[in-house]
């Protein structure tokens, strides 16, 4: 097997172990499915209720990506005015830092006083958890532009724009995806946080409905779906990554 | 007769504070250099060499005193000058001819004629690239070179609007030393064939007496032009040259020069308290 197939087959070798091991213990010490599932609960429960965590999965998967649309949009534009204005960047990032210590759990009380229960408190918990990423990436990107590269552009009488566009803009894409696969965790996170206190959809309400009913296999099996949903827009930022930007990883071919 | 570049008692602090404490970074420059002139500026570093490049190219104005290049105070950014530096600064994303192109694509008038005439600008990239050895290497990306190579193509991106100056801030300063040599003859073959003005400012004597016709030696900072010595050597000049005699001794004598600027205040005072 070359380097490259072990590389690949790797995270689904340590997959397949950790279930087996979780299966094991959990049938070894007779741990009962109503505090911690073993696997084949958990699947067979998937299986029982497919269709219902579908539709909550399916739920839970556009309300994320409006709210990290959102993120994209006001992430990309903030990220822009503080990486190209020393006095925004002044302004803006202590404050922006001291928002992002904010637990955003703590603002779906208030979301849901304003926007009422359902999809707006979603939306808008997945976009304030997501944005900062963006936003700081975006900044990075322009404001480390090497000065001798300005001075070279400067001199032949370049515009602002002219170096935004030439330089920073192709500059920061790599630092751009690099954000977008923490920020689609990231609003994943804030999508099903919310959901579990202020909608009646979504995997978030699936989570807090199964476990008050004492249906762990469903709760466990809503929870993978999560993941696999987060897993599969991180790969595919990363493909997008590799194609657009191959010239900042030049290491890894 | 006018100079090409005229600097009359020019001094430079950077900030209105430093200018109210009387902090200059330059001092006192007066030099000119004549139309087609090489000079080489060379110092101990920190001395003020990078601010005289950014006050020759119209990035800063100066404090006090005139700046006059090609008959015109200079007031703002240059477009008659070309720059590189130790760094190539090279974009990865283009290849090396979309490196080389990239001046045409912002500065006039070539920027408003660039999507009509790219083939033949690129043709005249493509030619610019061959005369330093380039020559098929115009699609591979800059990471696919070696830095010499690098540092090549960096100077083709500073000559390819025809600027009538060329401002080099210690460009070979990073290259090996049998690298650096091909370089100094690729510059020297170029400049030989276009004669545009070159600045060049650099800490290595050698490379400062094979290449100019002046070399001007700067004190450290605040920055003032102490000694100016003319190059009187013989071109065409071969790198045979720079074993013979007549070359060592003018390295010498200003090796001499900044020796004494070395050892200049600081170390007088600690001088002193040897001898207390």
């Amino acid at each position: 097997m070359t380097r490259n197939q072990t590389e690949r087959l790797a995270p689904w070798l340590l997959l397949t172990v950790i279930l087996l091991l979780w299966e094991a213990i959990c049938r070894g010490l007779g741990v009962s499915e109503f505090i911690f599932p073993a696997p084949s609960r958990i699947w067979e429960q998937f299986l029982r209720f497919y269709p219902v965590i579908g539709m909550h999965a399916w739920h839970t998967f556009w309300v994320t990506m409006v709210g990290f649309g959102l993120s994209i949009v006001v992430g990309v534009l903030l990220g822009f005015l503080i990486g190209s204005s020393r006095t925004a960047y002044a302004a803006l990032y202590p404050l922006m830092t001291a928002f992002n210590a904010l637990p955003k759990a703590a603002f779906v009380p208030i979301l849901v006083v304003w926007f009422g229960i359902g999809v707006g408190p979603a939306i808008l918990t997945a976009f304030l958890i997501s944005f900062f990423p963006i936003m700081v990436n975006i900044a990075t990107g322009l404001a480390t532009l090497e000065p001798e590269l300005e001075d070279v552009l400067r001199v032949l009488g370049a515009k602002r724009w002219d170096v935004l566009t030439k330089v920073g803009l192709p500059r920061t894409l790599p630092y751009f995806y690099a954000s977008l696969k923490v920020a689609i965790t990231l609003a994943f996170v804030g999508t099903t946080v919310s959901e579990m206190t202020a909608s009646n959809q979504g995997i978030g309400y699936l989570l807090i409905s199964a476990g008050s009913s004492l249906q762990m296999g469903l709760a466990f099996a809503g929870l993978f779906v999560v993941g696999i949903m987060a897993m599969i827009m991180y790969e595919l930022f990363s493909w997008l990554e590799k194609r657009t930007t191959a010239w900042a990883h030049r290491g890894s071919h | 007769m006018s100079a090409f570049v005229d600097f009359d008692r020019v001094w430079l602090a950077y900030n209105d504070a430093l200018l109210a404490e009387q902090t200059f970074a330059v001092e006192d420059i007066t030099l000119q250099a004549g139309r087609g002139e090489f000079i080489a500026i060379v110092g101990p570093s920190g001395c003020g060499k990078s601010t005289f490049m950014k006050l020759a190219t119209g990035l800063r104005r100066p404090s006090r005193g005139t700046v006059v290049i090609d008959g015109h105070e200079v007031s703002g950014p240059l477009k008659i000058t070309g720059m590189a530096f130790q760094a190539p600064s090279l974009l990865p994303w283009r290849t090396t001819l979309d490196n080389v192109l990239l001046p045409l694509e912002i500065v006039e008038p070539y920027r408003s004629q660039f999507r009509r005439h790219k083939r033949e600008f690129a043709d005249k990239a493509r030619a610019l690239l061959a005369s330093v050895g380039l020559a098929g290497y115009e699609s591979k990306y800059p990471w696919e070179l070696s830095g010499g190579m690098q540092q090549r193509a960096s100077i083709c991106r500073a000559l390819i609007h025809e600027p009538k100056m060329l401002l080099l801030d210690e460009p070979f300063g990073a290259l090996d030393a049998f690298t650096r040599e091909e370089l100094w003859c690729a510059l020297r073959d170029l400049w030989t064939v276009q004669r545009f003005n070159v600045i060049l400012v650099t800490h290595d004597l050698r490379e400062a007496v094979f290449l100019a016709d002046t070399v001007y030696v700067m004190s450290k900072s605040p920055g003032r032009m102490l000694v100016k010595r003319e190059i009187g050597l013989p071109r065409p000049r071969d790198l045979e040259l720079t074993y013979t005699t007549s070359f060592t001794d003018i390295v010498h004598e200003l090796r001499g020069h900044i020796g004494a600027i070395r050892q200049g205040a600081p170390t007088a005072s600690t001088g002193a308290g040897v001898t207390a």
